[in-house]
């Protein structure tokens, strides 16, 4: 080998040293380049096995997985027969079993819904949006039992069905009262603006869980005796009316990032005001608002959980009446392990769409 | 302005016909057909929801009593689960008939806020629970200790009070939840932990080892738990005092849900014969069926039965019995008489 000669220019390329390529290579680069590095290193991987070992000790290895109650739970590990057997109440609430399947056919149907509204490809899409339209009404039917249906009152609502009610409802309601609001504070009519710019102020000078209580507690002072208005749907409006504030100054954002230039055109073509907002600016601004929108949706159906405090059994208030069984006590933990994954669940797949979302409305301008 | 005063005047008046209509709440409930009761949104052995996603336990017992004394059917009853925040103004507004959610009676409440207790069914007071391998003996002898405590509470003024009375420190480790102040006394953040004395001993009872910790003696505040509504209808509030009162009573005379059927036909004791009915109208009096004192105990059982059921010492909470024993027994369970 040594000896071999070449001339000059002529040497052919040779591969690169070992440790510098492959797995090894990116090994040392990254993780070994130095004393300092290597010590993290070493320090993060004894770390991350002693936390998943511990974890999946604690969650599977020594779980018990069946039984009647914590005293079958003898493994020492987590004691996960409590969510098996409470499982449907942390989905249901006390919604009678046997009208279940109707929750099942709302939820379902909000797919439908949701369909052609969330995929512009969707295919009959003109005819599926008013299917869109009306599933608000199919869904209330459907859950509170209207036309023939056996009624079910909303006290025996409650676990994940709650919180979905309530960030459904909360999100596609305060949607188009967002955008209003964000339209009424740049608007040239003094009064709209000021209207706008008030509500918006005190709503988001105000704590979610004050507004829960002037909901749950001051309402009925002012309300004349005997007018039944239930919880729930003061709940409800008070989640949309929050959610709005904080959606408007999102989309305010996205309006303001849109020339000027782009109005006047519309204006020049002779768009009318709503014409132009519809057709020119909103599609514009709220695409650019699209992450911001999505964060507060996101945040907005993780705030639900605030209704425990109020009394509503929402996932967390239907653990808390569970660990007060002293069949159960105790196992906080396990619950609220639970509760998280189910969270976790729902808001993964909103921003999952969002980034959909994004990608298929990049049109190259936007960074 | 003007808008302004007739805004506040109309206010006024339908604040007015609030506390008008609900002066016959005993007629109100009847027309609802079931009572309105908020009990607690979970507390071991007072309420909690059990597997099928009933509510259940000694405070929502006591709703299921009320409903028995007016339609003879236990489950002629609605709960609202109401937290210590929203608990009196669900009451005040209307939202519930009756509030059975563990609450002490104290003189602000009573007086100051527009309630009306009507009895007291289980004393309750608060207490310390801390490890036997602190060596430590009793409450008075834990200077400079570290405590978990329940921010906000009136737990949290008495564990001020008591150590200052003592001339003792203390280092108060603020908590927000009762799970959470359980999790954090095993966790060893800190020495000793308090709350009322029926909690102690229901956290107690879900540690790997309960024989490594002890409940001190000592008894740091009075907290009579009971049963309250709305201040201004006088007949309301008697239905509920003499439910309670049935139940204790019917302790005390040996009647209980087994053999409350066979005694009410009559018996030699002109007591029981007056409580059940037999003899005399004292429903009359209350406003109720003849026998509104059979169904609460044949439906819920006495005192001393519902508190077996759900505290008892075969509970998983096993409390003893202490001052919520009958008067004849040693405690301070005291009904007045049937008469």
């Amino acid at each position: 080998m040594a000896n071999t000669s070449y001339e000059v220019g002529k040497h052919p390329d040779l591969p690169p040293p070992v440790a510098t390529v492959g797995v090894v290579g990116w090994v040392r680069t990254n993780l070994f380049s130095s004393w300092i590095n290597a010590l993290l290193t070493v320090g993060a991987i004894a770390l991350i096995v002693y936390v998943t070992t511990g974890i999946y000790g604690w969650a599977y290895l020594r779980a018990d997985f069946a039984g009647e109650s914590r005293f079958d739970c003898t493994s020492g590990g987590a004691c996960w027969a409590l969510i098996g057997a409470r499982f449907s109440q942390f989905i249901y609430g006390f919604y009678p079993v046997e009208l279940r399947w109707r929750v099942n056919l709302a939820f379902v149907l909000l797919f439908v819904a949701l369909w052609p509204l969330l995929f512009t490809n969707a295919p009959f899409r003109r005819y599926t949006l008013w299917f869109s339209a009306a599933y608000p009404i199919i869904a209330y039917i459907l859950i509170m039992g209207r036309f023939g249906l056996e009624p079910v009152e909303t006290a025996k609502f409650g676990g994940m069905m709650l919180t979905m009610i309530i960030g459904v409802t909360g999100i596609a309601a305060s949607l188009p009262l967002g955008i209003l609001l964000a339209l009424g504070r740049r608007s040239d009519m003094l009064l709209i603006r000021i209207l706008s710019v008030g509500f918006i102020e005190f709503i988001r000078g105000v704590p979610l869980i004050t507004l829960l209580f002037v909901a749950s507690t001051l309402l009925n002072f002012f309300l004349p005796p005997g007018t039944f208005f239930d919880l729930l749907l003061r709940v409800l409006i008070m989640v949309t009316l929050f959610s709005a504030a904080y959606l408007a100054e999102v989309i305010r954002g996205g309006l303001q990032a849109i020339p000027r230039g782009q109005e006047e055109a519309a204006s020049a073509l002779g768009l009318s005001y709503w014409k132009s907002m519809y057709l020119i600016i909103l599609p514009q601004a709220l695409k650019i608002s699209i992450p911001g929108i999505v964060n507060s949706f996101i945040a907005l159906f993780k705030d639900t959980t605030l209704v425990s405090i109020i009394g509503l059994l929402d996932p967390i208030g239907i653990g808390r009446a569970a660990l007060a069984d002293s069949k159960w006590q105790g196992l906080g933990p396990e619950v609220y392990v639970f509760v998280a994954i189910l969270f976790w669940i729902c808001t993964f797949a909103m921003s999952r769409y969002s980034i959909y979302l994004e990608r298929k409305l990049e049109t190259g301008h936007a960074s | 302005m003007k808008q302004a005063v007739s805004a506040l005047a109309t206010a006024g008046s339908i604040a007015f016909l609030a506390s008008a209509a609900s002066a016959a709440t005993l007629d109100d409930v009847r027309a609802k057909g079931f009572v309105q009761c908020g009990i607690n949104t979970g507390l071991a052995g007072f309420a909690f929801t059990d597997d099928a996603g009933e509510w259940d336990g000694f405070d929502v017992a006591f709703c299921r009593a009320v409903a028995s004394a007016i339609f003879g059917d236990a489950t002629a009853v609605k709960f609202t689960p109401l937290t210590g925040k929203t608990r009196f103004e669900a009451l005040k507004s209307g939202e519930v008939d009756v509030l059975s959610r563990n609450t002490t009676w104290t003189l602000s409440r009573d007086a100051d806020l527009g309630l009306t207790f009507v009895g007291v069914n289980y004393y309750d007071g608060q207490g310390f629970i801390g490890r036997k391998a602190l060596g430590v003996g009793s409450a008075t002898e834990l200077d400079g200790a570290s405590v978990c405590i329940q921010t906000g509470t009136t737990t949290e003024l008495n564990l001020a009070d008591f150590f200052r009375a003592n001339d003792m420190s203390y280092e108060p480790v603020p908590i927000e939840t009762n799970e959470e102040a359980r999790t954090s006394y095993i966790a060893e953040r800190c020495d000793v932990y308090t709350t009322d004395a029926s909690g102690l001993a229901a956290s107690r009872s879900t540690f790997e080892n309960p024989d490594d910790h002890m409940v001190y003696p000592e008894i740091i505040s009075k907290e009579p738990l009971g049963p309250l509504v709305r201040q201004g209808d006088d007949e309301w509030a008697d239905l509920i005092r003499w439910t309670l009162n049935v139940m204790i009573n019917a302790e005390e005379y040996g009647v209980n849900s087994g053999n409350v059927e066979d005694l009410a036909g009559g018996t030699d004791n002109p007591e029981i014969n007056r409580m059940l009915g037999s003899e005399g109208n004292m429903h009359e009096m209350l406003g109720v069926d003849q026998t509104w004192a059979v169904s609460i105990i044949k439906n819920v059982g006495n005192y001393g039965e519902v508190f077996d059921r759900y505290l008892g010492p075969d509970t998983p909470i096993a409390l003893q019995r202490g001052l919520n024993a009958l008067w004849t027994d040693g405690g301070i369970l005291y009904a007045p008489p049937i008469r």
